[in-house]
């Protein structure tokens, strides 16, 4: 629309423009492409000394990659549903950790008491959803177009709330007892070593968790179909860019609003009885989840969806990577990357600058 | 008017909920505070920790040399900072003048120095087990008569290269002091007996996802040494099931203690068996340690069995009631007469005789024990053997022990 849209063609040849044979376009593709060898590579290759020397074992370094990719699948189911409501409503959940640890504790009473762990992930999904339906109509609304009381009362709703899971409870750990085709362990196709005696060792890798990544990446798939194939998605998306133009449009904005926090909520929710069962619940699990939602909304863009899935995979990654390469020093990795986003692009990096 | 009609309903109600709280502490009346970890990943463990320290209470039926005891509950996350921030309060706020805690090994190191810049007030140990708490550059005011993590293996390092032939053990240990003390302690005799730790993992304290720290544990170790405690423990051994585990375990104190054996799940496959060490045994059979079990579970939410947080907070109030006792319940000289009679206290508690060395530290009988699952299903540890009277150099001489250095990652080394 504007001059910073046109193509950039400086007078001579500068480095990235068309004459000197190779585009900035190329160089990057060159370099992903490098990239995704060297990782294939990594995966099939029998490792010699010196990769080992620096990388332990290739079961490690593959088992690390593998669990970034599971554990940023979870980050993206609870993620998804708070990048969701920031972008429509400009509003801050604070309280959407502790959505997350309700859902779980939720989940895991059903599926304890009528042991079917699948209802127990329908049932703290639809429960979410009506619990996040009533804060949106019962609180939200109220405190409509004013940030900083909205904030204030999400902080508010998450210490109370925290403090009453405690009281019912308890601090103990809970672990939601996945059923038993879903436990175990299985082999995947990958040669991790070579016995003496010629026979091979395959990667074995919980099962469980590969069903979690599968999820996120059907939930991930749903929800992008949602909003750009259908016409609420249409909504929330014209909801997302200009909120007022919207509702002069004739549109019931609250009908809009309400629906996304019910299915942010629920997907807080869905996410709090898997994040129980591949790990575990206990008090605080909130305040962490909460934390790591907005490190994953900051770096991959407030209000995108494709936003949430990338920052998601990078500190997925970026955790469980650091965990077993420099344990001590992981914890800050995770923010390191927040703060050179922040520094380099401050809107994220699927953001769009205001 | 309307805020100003707000505001001075807001101070009636904050007078009004201030109120009850100041008639109730009168001049006779002795606050102890006691400081544990009520929030975050070690809640069920601070619970447990003041369950043990009201247990004591109950004893003395809550008086001591007639004047009744007052417990202020001071909570913290065990960071460091927290622990400080609420000493402060039980201390600066509410006027301790004894206070017992904290619970976890930074905590105690944090709460050691804290304590030298108040030195009216007496500070006894909950659980906290680092050995630098005491070892080296120890405060006059703090007492730990709950032992520390290095005197809690005693014997285990021993049992697991003897009894158990393991020869290469690899480690998995929270990030922090009370860990490195604890495989101090069992490195210390395991490496003396010829064994061999080739990989060690130091994981973040409260990290949930432990699948990648298992699949680098090396394939050809005899057996998996873990000191994880709490939620940390739970998450570890639940993943180490899923991921098809086969090594077995050696557990550190706070692994296999009731707050880790009474969870939820699917652990039970992979703890049976599992040889450990400390201060508490479940299936002890003293008449003493009965009597313990009996009034600890009299408190609301108690587990099977106290845990040895419940224990050593059971200790610290216990030797604080009776120094309280002796000296007449005055502490008007600033407790100096009753901090004499805490360094000179010795006494029988339900593991054993318990007395302090020069350091204030405790000397104190070990249990090694093993876990097995108990007559209504429930996992217990298993008694095998008891280690006398332990003390903090492991009864090496102390200049020697000295010499060993500080515990940390690196310290011991027997790769």
């Amino acid at each position: 629309m504007s001059i910073a849209d046109a193509p950039k063609t400086p007078p001579g040849s500068a480095p990235g423009s068309p004459g000197t044979g190779i585009t900035r376009r190329q160089v990057w593709g060159l370099f992903w492409l490098v990239l995704a060898a060297l990782f294939i590579w990594l995966v099939f290759a029998d490792w010699p000394d010196w990769v080992k020397n620096i990388l332990l074992s290739k079961k490690a370094f593959l088992s690390a990659c593998l669990n970034g990719l599971t554990l940023a699948g979870l980050y993206f189911l609870v993620a998804s549903g708070f990048t969701l409501v920031f972008g429509l409503m400009r509003n801050v959940n604070l309280a959407h950790g502790s959505l997350y640890l309700l859902g779980a504790y939720i989940g895991y009473e059903i599926a304890d008491r009528t042991g079917y762990w699948l209802l127990g992930v329908l049932g703290a999904f639809l429960i979410l959803s009506v619990v996040g339906l009533l804060m949106q109509v019962v609180v939200f609304r109220r405190l409509e177009g004013d940030d900083l009381r909205q904030t204030l009362v999400t902080i508010g709703i998450s210490i109370i709330a925290a403090d009453l899971m405690l009281a019912v409870w308890t601090g103990g750990t809970y672990q939601i007892l996945i059923p038993d085709w879903l436990a175990g362990a299985i082999k995947l196709p990958i040669v991790t070593a070579v016995r003496s005696n010629g026979s091979i060792v395959l990667l074995s890798y919980p099962f469980f968790r590969l069903v979690v990544l599968a999820l996120a990446i059907v939930i991930g798939i749903g929800l992008w179909l949602m909003l750009n194939k259908t016409r609420v998605g249409m909504m929330i998306r014209a909801g997302v860019d200009d909120r007022e133009m919207l509702s002069a449009s004739g549109t019931n904005v609250h009908l809009i609003f309400a629906v996304v926090f019910a299915i942010g909520a629920g997907l807080a929710g869905l996410a709090g009885v898997i994040g129980g069962s591949a790990l575990s619940v206990a008090p605080g699990e909130d305040v962490r989840y909460l934390l790591a939602s907005l490190v994953v909304v900051i770096v991959g863009g407030m209000g995108s969806i494709t936003g949430a899935a990338i920052g998601a995979l990078i500190i997925g990654l970026a955790e469980q990577i650091g965990l077993v390469y420099f344990p001590t020093y992981g914890v800050v990795l995770t923010f390191v990357i927040m703060v050179v986003t922040l520094a380099i692009r401050p809107q994220g990096i699927m953001g769009k600058s205001q | 008017m309307r805020i100003h009609r707000r505001t001075l309903l807001a101070l009636a109600l904050a007078t009004g909920l201030t109120a009850p709280a100041m008639a109730v502490a009168q001049a006779e009346d002795i606050k102890i505070g006691v400081l544990a970890t009520f929030e975050g990943a070690f809640t069920v463990l601070g619970e447990d920790g003041e369950r043990g320290a009201l247990t004591a209470l109950d004893e003395v039926g809550g008086m001591a040399a007639g004047n009744k005891i007052v417990v202020v509950r001071g909570s913290s996350d065990a960071s460091p900072d927290s622990a400080i921030r609420a000493a402060r309060k039980l201390v600066e706020q509410d006027g301790v003048k004894i206070l017992v805690g904290p619970l976890s090994g930074d905590e105690g190191i944090a709460v050691k120095d804290y304590a030298k810049t108040q030195p009216g007030v007496t500070f006894i140990n909950g659980s906290s087990a680092a050995q630098d708490t005491t070892l080296r550059d120890p405060a006059e005011n703090f007492f730990r008569f709950s032992t520390d993590g290095a005197q809690w293996m005693a014997g285990l390092g021993t049992y697991a290269y003897n009894e158990k032939g393991y020869k290469n053990v690899a480690v998995v240990a929270e990030d922090y002091s009370f860990p490195y003390t604890q495989v101090f302690g069992f490195m210390a005799e395991f490496c003396k007996a010829g064994g061999k730790v080739p990989s060690k993992s130091w994981v973040p304290i409260g990290n949930k996802d432990y699948s990648s720290v298992i699949a680098a544990i090396p394939d050809d170790v005899d057996a998996v040494y873990v000191a994880l405690g709490g939620a940390d423990a739970v998450n570890f051994l639940t993943q180490f099931q899923q991921s098809g585990g086969e090594a077995p375990l050696i557990g550190g104190s706070i692994t296999v203690d009731q707050t880790v054996l009474t969870s939820k799940g699917r652990l039970r496959d992979v703890l049976i068996g599992t040889p450990a060490a400390g201060p508490t045994a479940d299936t002890n059979d003293t008449p003493e340690w009965n009597a313990f079990v009996e009034a600890y579970k009299k408190q609301e939410g108690a587990f099977p069995s106290p845990s040895l947080f419940a224990h050593a907070y059971y200790i610290g109030m216990k030797a604080a009631l009776l120094a309280l006792e002796e000296t007449g319940g005055k502490l008007d000289d600033d407790g100096a007469n009753f901090r004499k009679v805490l360094s000179s206290l010795s006494f029988e508690t339900p593991t054993g005789k318990v007395s302090l060395d020069k350091n204030r530290n405790a000397i104190a009988d070990i249990y090694l024990t093993e876990v097995t699952e108990g007559p209504d299903g429930n996992l217990l540890n298993k008694l095998i053997k008891v280690v006398p009277q332990v003390n903090q150099t492991l009864g090496i001489d102390e200049a020697e022990f000295l010499a060993l250095g500080a515990v940390s990652r690196e310290n011991p080394s027997c790769p």
